[in-house]
């Protein structure tokens, strides 16, 4: 599985890019793997307020639905409009070109709630066995 | 015994290879205090004692009265032809397709439902089925509840009457609000809706041909519905458009409807048929199974169940509805009766229905005390005024040998007096004269 | 196979109506006329039939192949229900007819049939009356959702919560939710059974209800069933019976003796009416004596006099639940069915269907692994996680049976059950058929290990191969147009 060291992670498989009071948020490889091939997101709204650790998202593949939960709390400043008629960007780059939205933290503090990139590998090893 | 093919020698073959003794040992984790404290059922009966048993009961009830009794649900003709295709144990003895490779003809046959569905009502997507039209409007309300996140609907009294009671019985423990709108010389007020339109409803619920029968183009309430961010919901009677206004047509976000009429019997009250369609842009939120088109290992098409995330065996308590079986057989009929009749014949049909209703309303007009109520067109049924209460001339008109309509008083207060009649193809020029005679003979 | 739209042909027509022998009306006005005809196909009758024949020759069915789909309850479905369902008497009798003045002696026949039949269903499972009203299983459910509700607010509480075990059906959380409640999840323990300590933590005087199947999901008979509705009561909280496999009890145990309160039952399954391709079904709901007065109206009534009739007078009833009074086509199939079995007949279906069942467990267990090894009741659930080590993945080895004539077993359910293989063959089929499917099945597990891809590249002998569900779901095609 592929593991960024520039991001961090989620207990959830959601992934952030941090970029000063904005970040980048998606799926891992780890969880697009598992859920196999992604026929539809369904994505927060624009400017939609977020709470860390709760509902934000749905990912679906044929046979299973998947939520995603927000990394951290903010709002939403865009969507990212090219998954819904090409949710595949989401197993074949999920941390770059499937990536689901872009938000604004209210509380840069919540980034210690998050792993980094060895603490994530630890974490799905833990899962593994 | 009957059906269970098992002799002495393969119970005990059987019963030697699981290990145990005798087929009781198998129950032996059914603890002795829960056993049966009765099983009174009466002694098993032959098939030619059942048969007959049953014939008898079949022959109590009324078939040789002249059916002029509509109110939703229609005496329409039923080709052959439906019956020979539903009657293949290929489809009736088969289950829900969840194997496309060993199910390709129900599901090609399904994709071709809801063609036959998005066709008649002039919308992109249908669904496989539902139960019948009034867990179909629910259905579609729950839709317009989710979409919009608002609780507010606004329902026409002109909507069948058992439809709205079934509404308020399934959201009893919702927070819905309902708001009901008077009809006024038997079409929607306009100006009632006008009053009720605002930013907190979720849909406004109509029906066309309305209960009394009336047509109407609802095209103006729909484009007020969607300034307000609210979804136009309808019933239709799938019959009437093979000549009224498309759901399409008018704007309507979603259709519903019975889709009895479409060579389906009456069997009094059911299995009968659900039918939803809506713009595509909804599809996401519908109920129940859906097929769709694919194309094999091969490149070669076929059919698969489809966006089955919505659904509960996957979603389980987040999924859009909770329907599992469906009314497929009843679809199969919709779907073989429709390709019978075709573009042509469906024309002619509700052309069919239209002409005879309209000459039923000449020859009663014509009976001193019988007025047809004319303020507003009608497709196949209609509404007349009586000069006595409309439950005594019913019961005088079974002894003549007719059911001459359905009395509005038992739905519509201070419509007593008031009968609602249905004319379908199958009744013709002399049923019609028949009920016209005997109605002025019991008045 | 083209589609029946691919065939129009300008012109040609299926059906004709004889001329209208009424004098031409004046024209409705144009607004309230479609603008645009529909694309409805323009064939031929043979056409039609053709067509719809041969599709038809493209399913496997009970009447032409085993079908073992675990908790469907796939029986034979005898022929002289469907004939006696198309007496003109019963088919073209108008639902309102009764309802009319003077016309309840009208469909006496037919009022007789749901009377009679809610009386063996309530002696067969022990409950004190039934409703014939609910379309199907799941709405069977929701009926039953409401009228616990309507029973605590009788009572003057608002309960929220409706606690189902892990392995339950779908529908029973989704039927919970859209009546209005919050659904707790119970983990099943490590014996198999819903784990009961998690249950006592999650019971409480805020649950409205448990709803359970029984035997479960796995074929199990659970021995703490008792124990488990003596707690739900001591909590105020009712028993919701699903009755997807009643068929493994009848005769043997019934629900309402068990401690159930409310209690669905599928026609479809366990009374033999055909599955008709996914319905019509019937999901008949019955309740305990505490719950009649909620039941929806109208109640189809004996008077003294022996005649039947309809009653609308129940004030505390939930209301209409569908436009009459039921599924009648299915309930007088049903009706039939158990007046032609018997109590006889009834009992030796069951330990037929639990022969069957455990017959197929002791020759399969050796090739296949099981989560639980326990003794079964009606179905039997295996895991393919064996062969999934050699790339055999369940749905591998339910295209493998498909060449071979085999309806596949329900697959992926329960979903505790890794690579689940749910297989039910009911009472119906014979050793020498149960021999042939078993035998296939073994040799799957022998090919598994010894050559994998020829199970996993079947099916070869359908007249689609696999077909490719992501591009369904992502690019939905789910109409034809022109």
């Amino acid at each position: 599985m592929n593991t960024p060291k520039n991001l961090l992670y989620t207990k959830d498989h959601e992934w952030a890019r941090v970029e000063g009071k904005t970040a980048y948020i998606g799926i891992t490889d780890y969880a697009q793997h598992s859920l196999g091939d992604i026929t539809f997101v369904d994505m927060p709204k624009k400017a939609q307020a977020l709470k860390q650790s709760t509902y934000c998202a749905t990912v679906e593949s044929v046979k299973a639905a998947s939520d995603v939960y927000a990394p951290f709390s903010g709002t939403v400043l865009s969507v990212n409009e090219t998954l819904s008629s090409h949710p595949e960007l989401v197993n074949q780059s999920p941390y770059e070109k499937g990536y689901f939205f872009t938000m604004e933290l209210s509380d840069e503090a919540e980034k210690k709630n998050l792993m980094d990139a060895s603490g994530y590998e630890h974490y799905l090893e833990g899962i593994a066995e | 015994m009957s059906y269970i093919p098992h002799t002495p020698e393969d119970i005990k073959q059987m019963l030697g290879v699981i290990g145990v003794t005798g087929i009781d040992e198998l129950f032996k984790d059914i603890p002795a205090g829960l056993r049966p404290r009765s099983f009174d059922i009466p002694a098993g009966k032959s098939e030619a004692e059942v048969t007959r048993h049953l014939c008898r009961l079949a022959a109590k009830n009324a078939t040789h009265l002249v059916n002029f009794v509509g109110a939703g649900f229609y005496d329409h003709f039923i080709p052959a032809a439906v019956d020979a295709i539903v009657n293949r144990p290929e489809f009736y003895t088969a289950y829900t397709p969840y194997q496309p490779e060993c199910s390709q003809g129900w599901l090609q046959a399904i994709y071709e439902y809801q063609t036959v569905i998005c066709e008649l009502t002039g919308l992109d997507v249908s669904n496989a089925s539902l139960y019948d039209g009034g867990t179909a409007l629910y259905e579609a309300l729950m839709m317009a509840v989710r979409l919009t996140g608002r609780n507010k609907i606004i329902v026409d009294s002109g909507v069948n009457l058992i439809y709205r009671t079934m509404l308020y019985t399934y959201t009893k423990n919702l927070s819905i609000e309902f708001v009901e709108i008077p009809v006024v010389h038997g079409q929607s007020s306009r100006t009632e809706f006008g009053k009720h339109l605002d930013e907190k409803a979720a849909a406004v619920i109509l029906q066309n041909p309305n209960f009394f029968g009336a047509v109407d183009d609802y095209s103006d309430v729909v484009e007020q519905v969607h300034k307000f961010g609210a979804l136009a919901i309808g019933s239709f009677y799938p019959v009437s458009l093979g000549k009224l206004k498309s759901p399409g047509e008018m704007g309507f976000d979603i259709a519903t409807g019975e889709g009895q009429s479409l060579g389906i019997p009456l069997s009094f009250g059911g299995p009968y048929l659900g039918f939803m369609s809506a713009k595509k842009e909804l599809v996401r939120q519908m109920p129940g199974r859906i097929v769709g088109a694919t194309v094999d290992s091969e490149g070669k098409r076929g059919f698969v169940l489809t966006l089955q995330t919505r659904e509960q065996h996957i979603r389980r308590e987040k999924a859009t509805s909770n329907i599992c079986s469906n009314e497929a057989l009843c679809a199969l009929r919709a779907a073989v009766f429709a390709s019978l009749l075709g573009r042509e014949g469906l024309k002619e049909l509700a052309e069919h229905n239209y002409q005879k209703a309209e000459f039923a309303k000449e020859e009663l007009s014509r009976i001193s005390g019988v007025e047809v109520k004319r303020s507003s067109p009608t497709f196949n049924e209609f509404t007349v005024q009586l000069p006595h209460h409309a439950d005594e001339v019913v019961y005088r008109m079974i002894d003549k040998g007719f059911a001459c309509g359905f009395p509005l008083g038992r739905y519509y207060k201070g419509m007593d007096n008031y009968l609602l009649i249905a004319v379908t193809e199958k009744r013709t020029k002399e049923d019609i004269l028949g009920l016209a005679g005997s109605l002025e003979a019991v008045l | 196979m083209k589609l029946i739209f691919e065939q129009h042909k300008e012109g040609r027509r299926g059906f004709t109506y004889e001329k209208a022998d009424v004098p031409d009306a004046k024209p409705l006005a144009k607004k309230y006329c479609r603008k645009y005809d529909t694309n409805l196909s323009s064939v031929s009758e043979l056409d039609v039939v053709r067509h719809y024949t041969n599709l038809s020759r493209l399913n496997f069915s009970v009447d032409t192949n085993f079908y073992p789909l675990g908790s469907c309850t796939m029986k034979y479905n005898p022929k002289f229900t469907e004939r006696v369902a198309s007496f003109d008497g019963f088919s073209q009798l108008h639902p309102l007819l009764p309802q009319l003045s003077g016309g309840g002696m009208l469909a006496q026949g037919a009022l007789e049939v749901l009377y009679e039949a809610e009386k063996l269903l309530a002696e067969i499972t022990g409950m004190a009356a039934f409703t014939t009203q609910p379309l199907a299983g799941a709405h069977g459910e929701l009926t039953g959702a409401m009228l616990i509700a309507a029973y605590h607010k009788d009572k003057g509480a608002r309960r929220k919560y409706v606690i189902v075990p892990d392995s339950s059906h779908g529908t029973n959380p989704a039927s919970a939710a859209i009546a209005g409640y919050q659904v707790i999840v119970i983990p099943t323990g490590r014996d198999g059974y819903m784990d009961l300590n998690e249950y006592k933590n999650k019971l409480s005087t805020e649950t409205a209800a448990v709803m359970l199947t029984c035997p479960d999901t796995l074929g199990i008979f659970n021995p703490h069933i008792k124990e488990i509705a003596d707690m739900a009561h001591e909590a105020g909280a009712l028993m919701y019976y699903d009755g997807a496999n009643l068929n493994a009890l009848l005769g043997k145990a019934r629900p309402g003796d068990i401690g159930f309160d409310v209690v669905h039952i599928n026609l479809h399954k366990t009374f033999a009416t055909p599955h008709g391709g996914g319905g019509p079904g019937a999901g008949p709901v019955g309740v305990s004596g505490h719950l009649v007065d909620f039941l929806p109206i109208p109640r189809v009534i004996r008077r003294s006099d022996g005649t039947y009739a309809l009653d609308y007078h129940s004030h505390k009833s939930i209301g209409y639940i569908a436009p009459f009074y039921g599924n009648f086509g299915v309930i007088l199939k049903a009706y039939a069915y158990m007046l032609r079995l018997g109590k006889e007949g009834l009992i030796k279906a069951a330990e037929a269907a639990v022969l069957n069942a455990n017959y197929c467990r002791a020759r399969l267990k050796e090739h296949y692994d099981q989560t639980f090894d326990k003794a079964c009741m009606h179905e039997c659930v295996f895991s393919a996680a064996r062969q999934v080590k050699n790339g055999v993945h369940a749905l591998d080895i339910a295209k493998y049976l498909i060449d071979k004539g085999y309806h596949p077993p329900t697959v992926y359910f329960p979903m505790i059950v890794k690579e689940a293989l749910m297989i039910e063959p009911t009472e119906t089929e014979s050793k020498e058929t149960l021999d042939g499917f078993i035998d296939v099945m073994i040799e799957i597990a022998r090919l598994a290990q010894s050559d994998p891809s020829a199970i996993t590249r079947a099916p070869l002998n359908t007249p689609v191969k696999r077909l490719d569900e992501t591009k369904a779901a992502r690019e939905p095609n789910l109409r034809w147009k022109p």
